[in-house]
């Protein structure tokens, strides 16, 4: 396989993906029983104490079905989605914030999201990697078992757990860190970025717990392997010095099924990340979700539903198509 | 058969925690979800071993019971998923051709797609009116694909092994050949996939519990922590409600992955090669 087919094949995937995405957000609600709008027309009717005329109510149905895009037949709406979302990024207005687009508020969150979960990543891949590549390489040592007792402990910990067991320990009992994420808006400044670091830095670490033993325990399971082989005993044989041939010959073969698995992983890292903003009440993808779900704002919900699958498969295919760089073998041919 | 270190330990903490979460309630005549049971904020006692909480709610019984509906969930929908998994895998992997792609890229893209935001989605829209049985039915579709895509690469890998063909010329049939011949390679793996989802299932309604988005009246290792942070028992210093739930799902996760992986690396060693 050769490397421009390697890319159209990849491209080609992620746009099966993308769709079937979609698709999936586009039909799942409306292959539920329940009905939003129903729900929303009934909450406004006993708020109001039953003073609404049917005429106003059938007004107001018409309206929201609108904004929902809901008139027309299922396929003609199924095609202005599509138009809508990839052409125009265009989720319609926040319920709860009207008339805010909802794709402002995305446009808000997605910086918080991305730098939370783009630092956590490298941290916890590089980490997490070295610590595995040493553990592997020295594996008859005594703390590379310690080392990898943590890996094994840690590996099946939920993020949610970290979470709370970070905030117990440094909000509550050693409160070092704030409880709850409050930044203020404001120009960039020195101060600021002091802020966000100090208010990232908890939600952040959980994050990098979770990959840790991840990264730990298949880091060391290559590294061990690859040691065994041929050409690493010849390099040893050879005088090559130990340091050279762990990072020279171990680390760079044993660094490529670990870029392959982090593309794979990628998905239930962006999970556990929705998952601690939310704990942490940190301003991204995963607080709008829930704050979402709380107010029934539901072009909200499609919204950030929507933009998490496209940044997700991105960002897994932006990985695929480094690849090729770390990897003569595909480079090459 | 010789267990290794992970296996016994694994073993072990599960029989605990399943025999614990099946036997006691026995013993147990106090519905633990009703409040005002007991007097608020006991500390530990012989008669309440974890204390109670500000809802007068006996935290041990009350997580006893959180475990055993865990493990139920867990356990009957890593059973369907096992089920979903192996069905995909072995007809993907040994028909071949334009069904496994069209599967693979079915498996692929459930996969890739991130779950947590569409277990949102769906936590959101059934909110009030769902069932313990739903939020069931959701998890397994999610909860297959990983499964399928290790028992197809088996399948794959072992439909081109001379004793198929074997098979195959003395007369049986595509079924036969693979339920009689290919499943029993697969089998160890089967073992380790639902060992695996059972962690993933309980693993992800207790997420979905804890922000409030699955059904929280049941007790689960996430409604539990759910309750404990609506009442604000970080804040009132009732630590116990929260660090309890915690230490359980921290050594329940641990059996499962120790069984889990033990249990491969026993098969490994006995195959001979990892």
């Amino acid at each position: 396989m050769n490397l421009i087919q390697y890319i159209l094949t990849r491209v080609g995937a992620y746009f099966v993906i993308l769709f079937i995405g979609i698709t999936v957000t586009f039909f799942l609600p409306r292959l539920m029983p329940s009905d939003p709008i129903e729900g929303y027309i009934n909450q406004i009717q006993t708020q109001a104490g039953q003073t609404m005329d049917p005429e106003a109510i059938t007004k107001l149905r018409q309206s929201l079905r609108e904004l929902y895009g809901l008139e027309g037949s299922l396929a003609s709406q199924y095609v202005n989605y599509l138009k809508k979302v990839l052409l125009k990024f265009d989720f319609g207005p926040s319920l709860s914030g009207f008339p805010k687009p909802v794709s402002e508020y995305i446009l808000q969150a997605l910086p918080w999201t991305a730098g939370l979960l783009g630092i956590s990543i490298v941290f916890s891949w590089l980490i997490g990697n070295l610590i595995g590549l040493l553990a592997g390489f020295f594996h008859n040592t005594r703390w590379a078992t310690v080392l990898e007792v943590v890996g094994v402990v840690l590996y099946p910990i939920p993020y949610y757990i970290l979470a709370l067991v970070l905030i117990l320990l440094f909000a509550y009992v050693w409160p070092l860190f704030p409880l709850s994420t409050t930044i203020r808006p404001g120009p960039i400044s020195l101060e600021k970025i002091r802020m966000i670091i100090y208010n990232s830095f908890l939600p952040a670490l959980t994050l990098v717990l979770a990959g840790f033993g991840w990264n730990v325990l298949g880091m060391k399971a290559l590294s061990f392997a690859n040691k065994e082989e041929g050409y690493v005993k010849f390099a040893r044989l050879k005088g090559v010095p130990p340091r050279t041939v762990m990072f020279q010959y171990v680390a760079k073969n044993s660094f490529l099924p670990q870029i392959t698995a982090l593309a794979l992983s990628i998905g239930g890292i962006f999970n556990g990340a929705l998952l601690t903003e939310i704990l942490f009440s940190y301003p991204g993808l995963g607080l709008r979700m829930r704050t979402a779900v709380g107010n029934g704002d539901f072009n909200m919900l499609y919204g950030t539903v929507t933009i998490s699958i496209i940044a997700v498969a991105t960002a897994a295919l932006i990985i695929d198509l480094l690849y090729p760089l770390f990897d003569p073998r595909i480079r090459y041919q | 058969m010789k267990f290794n270190l992970r296996l016994k330990i694994g073993i072990t903490i599960l029989a605990i925690f399943v025999l614990a979460s099946f036997l006691l309630p026995f013993l147990n005549h106090v519905d633990p979800t009703k409040q005002g049971s007991f007097f608020k904020n006991l500390r530990p006692s012989l008669e309440h071993l974890l204390g109670t909480n500000s809802q007068g709610q006996d935290i041990f019984w009350f997580l006893i019971y959180s475990i055993r509906n865990s493990l139920i969930l867990g356990v009957s929908v890593s059973i369907a998923t096992t089920l979903i998994a192996t069905l995909v895998g072995l007809s993907a992997g040994y028909i071949g051709g334009w069904y496994d792609r069209l599967m693979m890229i079915l498996t692929d893209s459930v996969i890739s797609i991130p779950s947590f935001p569409i277990l949102i989605v769906l936590g959101a829209l059934v909110r009030g009116n769902t069932s313990f049985m739903i939020v069931g039915i959701i998890l397994a579709i999610f909860g297959w694909a990983w499964g399928a895509r290790t028992i197809r690469s088996m399948a794959l890998s072992i439909r081109e092994r001379e004793f198929i063909n074997t098979a195959r010329f003395s007369g049986s049939n595509r079924l036969e050949v693979i339920f009689n011949e290919v499943f029993p390679y697969v089998y160890a793996y089967i073992v380790v996939g639902f060992i695996n989802s059972i962690l993933f299932v309980i693993n992800t309604e207790a997420a979905l519990a804890v922000i409030g988005l699955s059904k929280v009246e049941i007790p689960t290792l996430g409604s539990i922590i759910f309750w404990a942070l609506n009442y604000n028992a970080l804040f009132t210093g009732q630590y116990l409600w929260v660090i309890a739930p915690v230490v359980a799902t921290v050594l329940l996760f641990l059996g499962l992955f120790l069984t889990s992986t033990g249990y491969n690396q026993m098969f490994a060693t006995r195959r001979g090669h990892a």
